[in-house]
């Protein structure tokens, strides 16, 4: 187990003929020993990239690789000590389950019967033990991608790249077997780096999530800080359920203070939200300029209703049983609100609406970035 | 019940077809082998008659190499010639897997610059007409003290087997994931061992019929052993020319020559059906 180091790392794909893709753009990531980082975006974005360049099984075209005290990206990958989970699962299809799951422990010497402990030990973990004595050919997708996940897992590697993989079960299993995988990778303190779709699963799964997009790295972070402070706009729109209400709007300071002019699709102007005195929020005024154009985001369960000084009115209503989700108009505005307590009364009525400057986000309207959270500078 | 008699009736159609396809195509070699135990006499009788006294006098002029014909005995090589047959096909295919393999797996993985021209290439060996090489090659081969020899002959024949070799080979590893290699090497292993363990394990069913068929090829070829060799080199198909006697064609022992030399290729096929058949199944990867 070891930490591991991505410095600059960038793939190009060159085909004759083609245009080059730029896959994976000088990416910097340090992942800590023992740590569990999920590699979160949008298919394309160049995950499974970067994790077969870890891998070795591509040479990356610039930055450098370090796994622990050694630079690895020069070394083939036999000699890197990483187990890896297959996106497309990659079995041995003439070895039965059993023998696929502990195929390298058995070459690597280890005691037949340790094998067999520790294969029966992942295997129970990941509901398989009864297709042990299967072909992979023999049993469904679902299943090959547990075996393929159990032959990463059982391995003693310095770092363990895991790519989709739960992609293929069905809800309440991957709950059950997200929660066994994150007890089974913390207890034996693996270095991880897995790749999803699903934030839920990166958020239950990870102590930091990468979020990844056009092979940019948009922001790394533990789930809560791409919660309350993403770092641009793509984040902020691509994390949580459901996402983050978001509107373009200008900066203005005329008869009523300074405030935050929040306009409609159509462009016309919706709501204001006032801004604090100059004096109260120094910083805020430094960056903030009257006339500048910028992006307000708030999200959903940060919303208060029956109370403020807005007034929506309700287009829809719905209880799912632990939350209510409500959509608002407010002057030509869209806003969703998710509130713990079901909401009195149904659609076209007319509701009170905070929106609680704590929970506040800015983003500049040109490259995204974010100004502000909660009315609190940014950080770099 | 309606669809089921249907289906009894489109399987008794589908069994009288067949049989008339394997008819058709049998009935030449089963014609083959009535002939090869008949006399000269028996066969060019007309119209011809399927009962006859049979005679194994044909496998006996061809095994001892004595031809006794009306105008006098003559000597044939015949079980030479055949067990040059047996070491040209066998040789040639076994250089081509040697060489093939190799080349296939690098043609199906790796991108390189004129990668495909050079397959292609090779590829157009088997199109071009041999003869137009041949003659050029003849001058060379005696220069070299190439003609005339297993190994002048065996290094020509790769003209027939390893671009058959190559091309149907390298499809199988296209068809094997890359992932399975990359598993095995992040086991820990190479990539020799890889390509032996894994990849030509996987690809033995495409080995095994590129193999068989390049060795039928190889051992139906004509030209080049009938130009680049004497009768000490020349497999069965040149040397069937020797009953083409001054006093007539010996029908009986070229029906007895093509029994005998079709006994190698069906003993192969036999035994490599099983590769064919197996598949993807047991034992590939085992060790
Ligand atoms: N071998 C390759 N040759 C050329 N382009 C490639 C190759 N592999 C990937 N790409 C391209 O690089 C980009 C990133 O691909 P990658 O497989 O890393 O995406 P991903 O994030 O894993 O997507 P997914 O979630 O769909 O698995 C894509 O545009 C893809 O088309
Ligand atoms: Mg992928």
């Amino acid at each position: 187990m070891a930490g591991l180091e991505l410095d600059n790392v960038t793939k190009i794909y060159r085909m004759r003929g083609k245009e080059p893709v730029l896959a994976v753009d000088r990416l910097d990531m340090a992942v800590g020993d023992g740590e569990i980082v999920g590699l979160l975006g949008s298919s394309g974005c160049g995950k499974t990239s970067t994790l077969r360049m870890i891998a070795g099984f591509e040479d990356a075209t610039a930055g450098t690789i370090r796994l622990g005290e050694r630079a690895i990206d020069r070394l083939p990958p036999a000699r890197r000590n990483i187990a890896m989970a297959f996106e497309g699962y990659a079995l041995y299809p003439p070895l039965r389950v059993r023998e696929n799951i502990g195929f390298a422990l058995l070459r690597g010497r280890h005691p037949r019967g340790e094998v067999e402990r520790r294969v029966g030990q992942v295997a129970e973990m990941l509901e398989i033990t009864d297709i042990l004595d299967r072909y992979p050919p023999t049993i469904s997708s679902g299943q090959q991608q547990r075996t393929s996940l159990a032959r990463a897992l059982i391995r003693d590697a310095d770092l363990h790249l895991l790519d989709e993989p739960m992609s293929q079960l069905e809800p309440q299993l991957r709950a059950i077997l997200r929660a066994r995988i994150k007890d089974w990778l913390t207890g034996r303190r693996m270095t991880t780096v897995f790749v999803t779709h699903d934030q839920t699963e990166a958020v239950a799964l990870a102590d930091r999530i990468a979020v990844m997009e056009q092979g940019v790295l948009q922001q790394f972070g533990t789930p809560a800080e791409l919660r309350d402070r993403p770092a641009n706009l793509f984040v902020a729109g691509f994390i949580g359920e459901p996402p983050m209400n978001l509107y373009p709007a200008e900066i203005v300071a005329d008869g009523g203070g300074p405030a935050i002019a929040v306009q409609s699709a159509a462009g016309a102007a919706a709501f204001r939200v006032p801004l604090p005195p100059a004096d109260a929020a120094p910083a805020l005024h430094e960056r903030l300029t009257p006339g500048q154009q910028v992006h307000f985001g708030i999200r959903p369960h940060k919303v208060r209703l029956g109370t403020g000084d807005l007034s929506g009115t309700v287009l829809s209503n719905r209880w799912l049983g632990d939350q209510s989700h409500i959509g608002i108009d407010i002057g030509g505005c869209l806003l969703t609100a998710v509130t713990p307590d079901p909401v009195p009364g149904g659609a076209d009525g007319t509701i009170a609406v905070d929106l609680p400057a704590a929970a506040i986000n800015l983003f500049d309207a040109e490259d995204g970035r974010a100004l502000f959270h909660g009315l609190q500078e940014a950080g770099p | 019940m309606q669809h089921h008699r249907q289906s009894a009736i489109a399987r008794a159609i589908r069994g009288v077809l067949l049989t008339l396809v394997g008819l058709f195509f049998l009935f030449p070699i089963f014609w083959v082998v009535l002939m090869s135990f008949q006399t000269n006499a028996d066969i060019l009788r007309t119209p011809p008659s399927l009962f006859f006294t049979p005679t194994l006098d044909n496998y006996v002029a061809l095994i001892t190499g004595q031809l006794d014909t009306a105008v006098g005995s003559l000597k044939i090589s015949y079980m030479r010639n055949l067990w040059n047959s047996l070491v040209l096909s066998s040789a040639s295919v076994a250089l081509s897997l040697l060489l093939g393999i190799p080349a296939a797996y690098a043609f199906a993985r790796y991108r390189f610059r004129l990668g495909e021209n050079i397959a292609f290439t090779l590829l157009s060996f088997r199109f071009a007409p041999p003869l137009l090489v041949l003659l050029p090659l003849l001058l060379y081969f005696q220069d070299l003290g190439l003609y005339d020899t297993y190994i002048g002959l065996v290094w020509v024949y790769q003209l027939i087997t390893l671009p058959l070799i190559l091309w149907i080979v390298r499809g199988y590893f296209e068809d094997i994931s890359p992932d399975i290699e990359h598993a095995y090497r992040v086991d820990g292993h190479g990539w020799l061992a890889t390509f032996l363990k894994i990849a030509v394990p996987l690809a033995r069913p495409g080995i095994a019929a590129a193999a068989l068929l390049a060795f039928i090829f190889a051992w139906n070829n004509f030209v080049f052993a009938l130009i680049l060799g004497s009768s000490d080199v020349q497999p069965v198909t040149v040397g069937a020319l020797a009953f083409i006697t001054a006093s007539g064609i010996q029908y009986g022992q070229i029906a007895a020559g093509l029994v005998l030399s079709m006994l190698p290729t069906l003993v192969l096929a036999l035994l490599a059906q099983r590769y064919l058949v197996e598949g993807l199944s047991l034992g590939a990867v085992k060790g």
